[in-house]
């Protein structure tokens, strides 16, 4: 597979009165070609600024970008017939309909007005498309702007935050448009705290967090990578589980005692679980690894797991690791 | 051409270019209604009617005036007295002279003595009209999102904007050159049915066209000058509050502290001068605080002639200043 998108070591730095503020510092990504690829990080991570560097609305301070093997901003021009893009909220004048949106910049784009009725049938709008955006609700907007991004049957599509204020059934109808977009060979490079959405749709992440990579590749091998040897343990009814840990901490075990379960930490070996329960006459009805998902991923790399008594800080996230991540 | 195209196709669906161009019209037709109502045809019998008045008020004054000579001299002796000269015969006893005809004939529109007035209205108010609508046509752009999402189409900062401003220029150079000419045609209407067009001579014809193309000029620039002082400021307002401070600054504050300091000329600073100098070709400023000595004519005061070419020259400048600055910080402006 070849890469539709590089990034490597863009830098951006922000100064005012207060002080700099490097909002990316070094960051790399790569995005291979048909591919759905989440783009994740908390608040103020810097994924926007490295959306709106790559599509030339932001000078960076340093770095090089590529999408589809042009380096950018330079050659914009020429390939942004090819990328589709949204970024952050959908924003569109109000006084316009939908039809005429996508009409007008169909025609500064010089894309064929045929185009209009096929993307509005696309995210649904059809029916809604005479009347004017400013009536329209979040979740309407956000279909007009996937419609405006997939006006020009682009190579690539970004897309920032698609699922914002869509219903249910929208995030469906979403998830199966990008999945289809991308069997069609279309590249598409998803931003979202949706981290459920992204697990189903994605076949490749990267997150960021303070400006910097800190893990990318196959959401499976990011998974696998975080994957922890843990194991609930769930003891059958009317056993007290508080004398279930203390049996398993006496023989070396580490464990968490849940409400309703225990959580091993360190189980080499599970039958040593229930052989050593069962020594004391403690039978064990459930026993399962624990699994991780994206979300755990996301807050432990991020270091933006809610705290019991704290008020995290937007800019209170983890810094990237000296290891750096994935792919590296 | 197809950016070209869609700029145009923006600006004329823009509901606020609509409601600002035909509140325009409006006023312009409303200013033609009023010249057409208040002004008639001068013939024989309107000429008749006015001398007929001018006798009458002479007549009456004249009466008047004898009475009050009786009163002078029945005076003397009395508490009276005081209120009269000792020689009656200095009392002004009126003249037909005095009442001129010209003074109760109905107002008339005489199209070569009047039409430039109309010419500077109609001026004034599409600049008004170009200044808002370009501000608005690039900075609600700005503070909606549009250009983000249009330059995430096309790539191309000095592209976008300039084709944008074209497209501006080039509609209100349309709709200046439309207007303006049913203005003349109508004005032409007005002066065969409620004045008199007799003395309009060739020369005259072409003074009003050339006054007519300053006229637009005065708007394509007015209107380039809103554009570029919004897309500086990523915002309508910013536009709008500028030309609102430069009224406030130019027009009462700098006038204001200049006449204090007795300073020459004070007008000179004054924006519509400029203006004025501009469609009328020249302006005259007068310094009574100076006395230039002649035989003929005694103190005659200082002047300075501000002409169309000095006013077309500052015009120039600030075009210059508000567009080029627009211009050279959207090469490099982050766009958040």
């Amino acid at each position: 597979m070849s890469a539709v998108l590089e990034i490597s070591g863009l830098q951006k730095t922000y100064r005012s009165r207060k002080g700099v503020r490097r909002a990316l510092d070094g960051f790399d990504m790569v995005v291979e070609a048909g591919q759905v690829h989440g783009f994740l990080g908390p608040n103020g991570s810097g994924k926007t600024t490295t959306l709106r560097t790559l599509l030339g609305l932001i000078k960076p301070n340093g770095g090089d970008m590529a999408i589809l093997g042009r380096p950018v901003p330079q050659n914009l021009p020429e390939i942004a017939g090819q990328v589709g893009a949204i970024v952050e909220s959908p924003q569109f004048f109000g006084n316009f309909s939908a039809r005429d949106t996508l009409s007008l910049l169909a025609d500064a784009g010089g894309v064929d007005q045929s185009r209009v009725f096929a993307v509005l049938e696309l995210v649904g709008l059809r029916d809604r498309a005479k009347e004017r955006v400013k009536t329209y609700s979040l979740g309407m907007k956000q279909r007009l702007a996937v419609a405006s991004a997939l006006l020009k049957n682009p190579r690539l599509l970004i897309l920032d935050e698609p699922a914002n204020g869509l219903d249910p059934g929208g995030i469906r109808e979403m998830r199966t448009l990008m999945r289809n977009l991308a069997e069609s060979g279309m590249t598409v490079v998803l931003s979202s705290h949706i981290l459920g959405e992204v697990q189903l749709i994605c076949d490749s992440v990267t997150i960021i967090s303070a400006g910097r990579r800190v893990a990318a590749g196959p959401v499976a091998e990011v998974l696998a990578q975080h994957a922890s040897s843990s194991l609930r343990v769930r003891v059958e009814a009317g056993v007290d589980v508080l004398t279930a840990a203390e049996v398993l901490r006496a023989a070396g075990a580490q464990v968490a005692l849940e409400h309703d379960h225990l959580t091993v930490s360190n189980a080499a070996n599970p039958a040593q679980i229930t052989r050593v329960l069962a020594q004391r006459e403690i039978y064990v009805s459930e026993l399962a690894p624990v699994t991780v998902d994206l979300e755990s991923v996301f807050l432990e790399l991020t270091g933006t797991a809610p705290i019991e008594g704290q008020n995290r800080q937007v800019d209170e996230s983890a810094m990237a690791s000296a290891r750096g991540g994935w792919g590296q | 051409m197809s950016l070209y195209r869609a700029e145009t196709r923006r600006l004329v669906k823009r509901r606020f270019t609509k409601v600002l161009v035909i509140g325009c019209l409006a006023v312009l037709v409303a200013i033609a209604a009023g010249m057409f109502f208040t002004n008639h045809k001068v013939g024989p019998s309107q000429i008749a009617a006015a001398q007929a008045e001018a006798d009458r008020n002479f007549q009456e004054q004249s009466r008047q005036a004898a009475l009050e000579k009786q009163r002078c001299e029945a005076a003397p002796g009395t508490a009276d007295a005081g209120n009269y000269p000792t020689d009656c015969s200095q009392l002004y006893a009126p003249t037909k002279a005095d009442f001129d005809p010209q003074w109760y004939m109905p107002a008339t529109f005489e199209f070569r003595k009047k039409f430039g007035d109309m010419i500077t209205a109609l001026a004034a108010l599409m600049a008004l009209v170009a200044f808002v609508v370009g501000a608005s046509f690039v900075g609600a752009e700005w503070s909606s999102g549009g250009m983000m999402n249009l330059l995430l189409w096309r790539p191309q900062r000095l592209k976008v904007l300039g084709t944008k401003l074209l497209a501006l220029l080039a509609g209100l150079t349309a709709l200046t050159a439309v207007t303006a000419a049913a203005w003349t045609g109508v004005f032409a209407l007005i002066a065969g049915q409620r004045g008199s067009l007799s003395s309009m001579t060739s020369g005259a014809w072409q003074s009003f066209v050339l006054m007519e193309v300053r006229a637009l000029v005065l708007v394509v620039a007015v209107g380039a000058v809103g554009f570029g002082l919004a897309s500086l400021g990523r915002h309508t307002a910013v536009a709008l509050g500028a030309a609102i401070g430069a009224v406030i600054l130019f027009q009462f504050g700098l006038g204001t502290v200049l006449s204090l300091a007795k300073v020459k000329f004070v007008e000179a600073y004054l924006i519509p001068i400029w203006g004025m100098a501009w469609m009328n070709k020249s302006v005259k400023l007068e310094n009574y605080d100076a006395c230039n000595y002649s035989a003929s004519g005694g103190c005659q005061p200082d002047t300075l002639t501000i002409t169309w070419q000095m006013a077309g020259g500052v015009l120039a400048v600030v075009i210059v200043l508000a567009v080029g600055a627009a211009m050279w910080t959207v090469r490099s402006r982050d766009i958040t």
